[in-house]
């Protein structure tokens, strides 16, 4: 009969050996340069908080914060329209921040606050920018929609923060909140209907700029 | 996109030696470019190393009057600083004549400078391309050129550098200060930074393999009208066909980096001694070398131009 202690001791043997088997693959794949003895696995996992709420994923690395928003935690208002930075549907807030969402990996945002348009308002309780685009007919097929209004929120803040744009005249004086300087920065969000004129008006609403 | 392996470096010094001697091993920071890239395939890396964590996001005043960007600074942050806007607005004009507000938000200083061509055939994966695939032939020579470089071309490559923040930096002439896997450091002149296709359009830097941008440097200010002058299809979101960087003395004077037309900031000092003498006597040896596609003819006609006007803007 083994004594316990053998057991372990064998155990542990099984366990090495193991490992060296695990280590052995890892060099003869394409990762060789990696740092020795640290996990490199094809998943991450990481905690953010999106619209306030606090959210665990493991996700594969590949998975954009676009499809980690739509794919795993089913919040579909944010749109995947390009998917290649080019359009602005995928629009979203990271940290007061707007970002293409399909140009960020979701393990990049580990630790960051998200909004999404369901973070900004909902039915009966309407964000400012959601009730103007509403009340001015800001869009016809609608896909363009949660990222325009993402966007238009923040133009406002950028220009309130004293960001200035390519249309800036002064580079040294205060940012201006005009039409001209909120078409300039919205032009990262496209909307194929042609909604751009009731978009405008929307957002000078809220901006309070006089048409 | 292919799988890969990911990790956040801890310093420096780790992010360096992670990428040492692993050509499958990227950094990504704003990813804007990269992760557009991974989709299609044209970058395949099977190992990121996330450089975002590591505090390079400040900008500071350096001892002789100049400014060190942080590699990680963000665009829309450098475009905003107080004192870029001041002493060196040819560089807030020209990151904001570029991209869209929510890719100036993410894009980096160095991966701004790391951006690839916006050549059609390098991003068509069904097409040859020398830079996405050594060896297998130019598309665009012969094909549809209209954006392609005029100037410093190569019979295997005429790509231009996209960057709009380039030109500015060319001719602010800032340094580039990197790390590599040893630890040793190294500042590399703009001028140097880029290089032209020759025979390997792959290689666009300097960079060796795991060497690791941590600051761009500028200069103490040198005044001036600074103006940043980019033609384009569109109003705005779309890169340059051209674009003219131009820094204009009192006395007419100055310096003048072009964008759009080369595989790098296109800068010749021979020509910024006839800036006095106007547009046409310093794009004539700015341009000397031009050798263009009939469908891309028209950008050395439209840099004299873009740099006529914006002479006329500085003395204005």
């Amino acid at each position: 009969m083994q004594s316990p202690i053998e057991l372990e001791i064998s155990r542990r043997n099984l366990i090495v050996s193991s490992a060296a088997a695990v280590a052995v693959t890892g060099v003869a794949g394409k990762a060789a340069a990696q740092p020795a003895g640290r996990a490199m696995n094809l998943t991450t996992k990481l905690s953010f908080t999106v619209n306030g709420e606090r959210r665990e994923l493991d996700v594969d690395n590949r998975t954009t914060l676009l499809d980690a928003l739509r794919e795993h935690l089913h919040l579909t208002g944010t749109k995947k329209g390009c998917d290649h930075g080019q359009c602005g549907a995928c629009t979203v807030m990271v940290d007061g921040r707007r970002v293409n969402s399909c140009l960020s990996l979701a393990v990049m945002h580990d630790g960051d606050q998200v909004t999404t348009i369901e973070g900004l308002g909902e039915p009966g309780n309407l964000h400012p920018m959601q009730a103007a685009f509403v009340k001015h007919d800001g869009f016809q097929c609608g896909y363009c929609t949660p990222g325009q209004i993402c966007s238009s929120i923040a133009v406002i803040e950028e220009i309130k923060a004293n960001i200035p744009s390519h249309v800036t005249g002064d580079l040294t004086a205060q940012a201006q909140m005009t039409a001209h300087e909120v078409r300039e920065r919205m032009s990262g969000n496209i909307c194929r209907c042609g909604a751009y004129s009731n978009i405008l008006d929307a957002i000078s609403e809220v901006a309070g700029i006089k048409a | 996109m292919r799988a890969f392996t990911y990790e956040r470096a801890s310093s420096v010094e780790a992010a360096a030696q992670a990428a040492a001697g692993n050509r499958e091993a990227k950094f990504i920071a704003g990813g804007t470019n990269l992760l557009d890239l991974m989709k299609l395939e044209i970058e395949t890396p099977t190992h990121l190393i996330d450089v975002n964590g590591l505090g390079l996001d400040t900008i500071e005043a350096t001892p002789d009057g100049g400014l060190r960007i942080g590699a990680m600074v963000r665009n829309t942050d450098l475009a905003s600083h107080e004192v870029v806007r001041r002493d060196y607005g040819l560089l807030s004009r020209a990151l904001l004549a570029g991209a869209s507000g929510q890719l100036r938000n993410k894009a980096t200083t160095s991966g701004n400078l790391l951006q690839r061509t916006r050549c059609p055939y390098f991003y068509d994966t069904n097409q040859p391309c020398n830079k996405r695939t050594p060896g297998s032939g130019c598309s665009a020579i012969g094909g549809y050129s209209r954006q392609n470089a005029v100037v410093g071309v190569s019979d295997a490559c005429i790509a231009t550098h996209p960057s709009d923040m380039a030109i500015a930096m060319r001719a602010l002439d800032a340094v580039v200060e990197t790390v590599k896997p040893d630890g040793s450091k190294r500042a590399i002149p703009m001028a140097d930074f880029h290089r032209l296709p020759g025979d390997t359009p792959h290689i666009e830097t300097v960079l060796e393999q795991g060497e690791f941008i941590t600051a761009v440097v500028l200069p103490a200010p040198i005044g001036g009208k600074q103006i940043y002058r980019k033609v384009r299809d569109r109003a705005s979101y779309a890169f340059a066909l051209i674009s003219v960087g131009a820094i204009i003395q009192p006395d007419g004077t100055g310096r003048v980096a072009v964008g759009g037309v080369a595989h790098k900031p296109w800068r010749v000092e021979a020509a910024e001694a006839e800036l006095p003498k106007g547009a046409r006597a310093t794009a004539s040896i700015l341009l000397a070398d031009a050798r263009p596609t009939e469908q891309n003819r028209f950008k050395v006609d439209l840099v004299e131009r873009a740099l006529g006007a914006a002479i006329a803007e500085a003395k204005g």
